[in-house]
């Protein structure tokens, strides 16, 4: 079988495009944006439930819709888009044709059907145990089935991207090292395959149990280890997010990284430091010690923490060096102010940066702490948090890209662009206001996953306060301007896919290249690179204004935190 | 050369860094050193730290514990369901199970006096969740979790479940009382 050499140059942005390549970027991100659309329609029902003042479905449904929106969000659609990005930064940007296509092929369909495999076990009905599915509950053999299968087939799909990277470097498609934004597409692959593991060390055995096979599963073991599954699988968001985000502010502004050893080294702390995180999942746990939980949560996160503090300095620092050399070098943030506000890869991209640093970050370190956590734990704040960071944060860093990736990839204009100017502000402010709030009704000790926050007839039931009634009914509300955005979103991406405007290169043609290298581009990709920081900056900083505005995320981050210390002092004390 | 294409130079780690990087590296660097200290000085002077004294079980023994202590120190009995509410003496071990979808007993605690109080699961994950404190711990069922605390206002306390435990989760509800000595 004749290997595929087939290449096509991109006329707008010169970037090069693999065949086969660019058919599985864009059928994963199409299965990843079906995903999305189911996972928004049932964020819809589950929201208008926890709403106190609608509460729609009736308690079963509610649950099952909760296990599909957490599963379909958070595995299926984020993984899909991942593995997209992942042929991308490995197969378009090192130029190289794709490593193995019908492993990738293979992978694809599997990842399908474990989708498939998993929504039906979960809407059967009789699978309704939360995305987590802790042990001893237990759900239809079909529900661990369907996310093996489907972690099999990311797992071919990592391979194939390593492969990719294989391949363009014994073909010599690149001179040199790799780019950063491919390098944190590795490092994203890394902790996939690290994730995968321990899925499979947990998931099949689960699988065994639910089939009777296995006698009984412990809970805490099932916890720690579905944790180094759960929780690495995050840090694959994170990874790939912040390559998103080097990747727009390179394709939007031409930036550079302001120096690429430091934001390779915050890479590799993901790496070396990100997996035995998962402990702060199991601080009010029993059965593990103290010392263990400080030390899995501070020596590992915290060093993941000082990375994320890393890039979310250096990524807007790059966009910063690069407006200024463009001549808007005035004042702390002429650079922010002249930026394109109106495009919305920009927008959606800074957004998602802001929304992950100041809401998830911050809440996230909070409740990483050992006695902190005793204050939020299982309460709403929880998903509050992780909706700053997996849908602020990866989510809408996702669909920026997207507004890039419509006329690149599927070569359509984009349609309703007075509404995709929009789009990122309803979705991520949406989201940022919904996240707040949860955290609010959080700190007031509404539980989540819970059906009824009233008790209704229940002599037994607590009377939470008014202001988290508020909190609830605020959360709903901005939780419907978000899905406002996502509605929009879906409608700009499907309907330009499938309705846009072609656009047609009149001199358009594949061409074969027989050494395996794809023709150099005879455009600069996107803008132009800029070589070297002039005489740019204030007070000898390069950066004045990213810098003030890492001041103020410290500033905020240190004031929250001592302020929830304040609070745990106050309640009954433990030991 | 932008981030989506090979760096300039290939050795890429010989780079020099840059000012505001190399000021803010140390800055967060420290934040996350204060981070981890914070941990530790609590354990050492706060008085709110979850116990680490666990103990393996079965729902059989842990009931029969459980229900040593409400032979002996039930004061009264609370709803149609007849739960017994006790009064152990002060500083003694308190018992609560939690189940699909019920906590039994319901305790009465005396205001600023420590207890032992053991928790463990008979099915699921269960988590206690203690309001308005907001107190909030996992229970497992096969490990006897006992945590010390220390109730410090008198009044009506909910333990409320937030750990989904199936169907009726948002229906495992029960009171707590402190009471004035
Ligand atoms: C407009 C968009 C969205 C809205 C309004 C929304 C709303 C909600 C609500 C109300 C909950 C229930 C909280 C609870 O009762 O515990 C929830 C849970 C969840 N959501 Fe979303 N969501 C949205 C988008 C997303 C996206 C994009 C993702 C992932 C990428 C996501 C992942 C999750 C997960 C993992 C859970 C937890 C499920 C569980 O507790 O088992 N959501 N969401
Ligand atoms: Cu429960
Ligand atoms: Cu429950």
């Amino acid at each position: 079988m004749a290997i595929n050499r087939n290449f096509r140059t991109c006329p707008t942005t010169g970037l090069v495009f693999h065949e086969q390549g660019e058919k599985l970027i864009r059928w994963n991100a199409v299965a990843g944006v079906v995903s999305l659309l189911v996972g928004g329609v049932l964020a819809l029902l589950v929201i208008l439930t926890r709403w106190p003042a609608v509460h729609l479905l009736p308690a079963d449904w509610f649950y099952l819709a909760l296990t599909a929106h957490g599963l379909d969000m958070l595995v299926f659609w984020i993984i899909f888009f991942e593995i997209a990005v992942l042929y991308f930064c490995a197969s378009t940007l090192l130029r190289c044709r794709i490593a193995a296509p019908r492993w990738a092929w293979t992978g694809f369909f599997l990842m399908v059907i474990g989708a498939l495999t998993n929504n039906v076990a979960v809407f059967r009905g009789d699978s309704s145990v939360m995305f987590t599915s802790y042990a001893p509950m237990g759900a239809h053999p079909a529900f661990y089935l369907g996310l093996i299968l489907f972690a099999v087939g990311a797992l071919i799909g990592l391979f194939v991207f390593l492969g990719t990277l294989v391949v363009a470097k014994s073909e010599k498609t690149y001179i040199g090292s790799l780019p950063l934004v491919t390098f944190g597409a590795v490092t994203a692959c890394i902790i996939a395959v690290f994730t995968i593991a321990s899925g499979a060390i947990i998931l099949i055995p689960t699988f065994l149990w639910s089939l009777g096979l296995v006698n009984s599963i412990d809970s805490l073991m099932y916890k720690t280890v579905w944790w180094a599954f759960g929780h690495s699988s995050q840090q694959i968001n994170v990874a790939a997010h912040v390559s998103i985000w080097y990747l727009i502010a390179a394709i939007v502004f031409g930036a550079k990284p302001m120096s690429e050893k430091v934001s390779r080294g915050a890479f590799l702390l993901y790496i070396f430091f990100l997996q035995l995180a998962s402990a702060h999942h199991l601080l009010a746990d029993p059965g593990l010690t103290s010392n263990w939980k400080i030390f899995n949560t501070s020596y590992a996160m915290y060093l993941a923490v000082l990375a994320s503090m890393v890039h979310g300095l250096t990524v807007p620092g790059a966009i910063e060096v690069a407006q200024r050399q463009k001549g808007y070098n005035k004042g702390l943030f002429e650079w922010l102010r002249k930026a394109p506000w109106g495009n919305p890869v920009f927008s959606g991209m800074f957004i998602s940066l802001i929304g992950f640093g100041f809401l998830g970050g911050i809440s996230g370190v909070m409740m990483g702490t050992e006695q902190l956590n005793l204050i939020i734990h299982n309460t709403i704040y929880v998903p509050g948090h992780f909706h700053a960071t997996v849908v602020v944060g990866t989510t809408l860093a996702f669909m920026s890209l997207t507004y890039f990736l419509i006329p690149v990839l599927f070569r359509r204009e984009l349609m309703f662009p007075g509404l995709s100017k929009w789009q990122p502000y309803l979705f991520g402010l949406g989201m940022s206001g919904f996240a707040v709030f949860m955290m609010g009704a959080g700190t007031l000790g509404v539980p989540r996953r819970h059906w009824d926050m009233t008790f209704a007839g229940n002599p037994l039931g607590h009377e939470f306060p008014g202001a988290a009634y508020l909190m609830m009914g605020l959360m709903a509300l901005s939780g419907l301007v978000a899905i406002v955005g996502g509605v929009a979103y879906l409608l700009i991406t499907v309907g330009s896919v499938f309705f846009g405007k072609k656009i047609e290169t009149p001199d358009f043609k594949a061409v074969t290249v027989r050494e395996g290298r794809a023709a150099w581009p005879a455009r600069q990709p996107v803008a132009v690179a800029i070589a070297s920081h002039g005489n740019i900056g204030l007070g000898g900083f390069v950066a004045p204004g990213t810098f003030t505005l890492a001041m103020v995320f410290l500033v905020a981050f240190v004031l929250y935190y001592f302020v929830n210390w304040k609070y745990l002092s106050t309640v009954w004390p433990l030991s | 050369m932008s981030a989506i294409q090979p760096p300039p130079d290939r050795i890429w780690w010989k780079q020099p860094l840059d000012r505001v990087e190399g000021t803010w590296i140390v800055i967060a660097f420290v934040w996350c050193m204060v981070l981890f200290f914070m941990m530790p000085y609590w354990h050492i002077y706060g008085k709110q730290n979850l116990s680490n004294e666990a103990y393996r079980t079965t729902p059989e023994m842990f009931s029969k514990k459980t229900q040593e202590v409400v032979d002996k120190y039930t004061v009264r009995t609370e709803t149609e369901l007849k739960i017994p509410v006790v009064h152990p003496p002060a500083g003694s071990d308190v018992y609560l199970i939690a189940r699909l979808w019920q906590w039994w007993p319901m305790l009465e605690l005396e205001e600023g006096k420590t207890y032992r109080l053991h928790l463990s699961s008979m099915d699921y994950l269960h988590g206690f969740s203690l309001q308005p404190e907001n107190i909030n711990i996992e229970v497992h069922p096969g490990y006897e979790h006992i945590v010390t605390v220390t109730p410090t206002k008198p009044g009506t306390y909910s333990i409320i479940c937030n750990e989904y435990c199936g169907i009726n989760h948002h229906t495992m509800a029960s009171k707590l009382y402190v009471v004035k000595k």
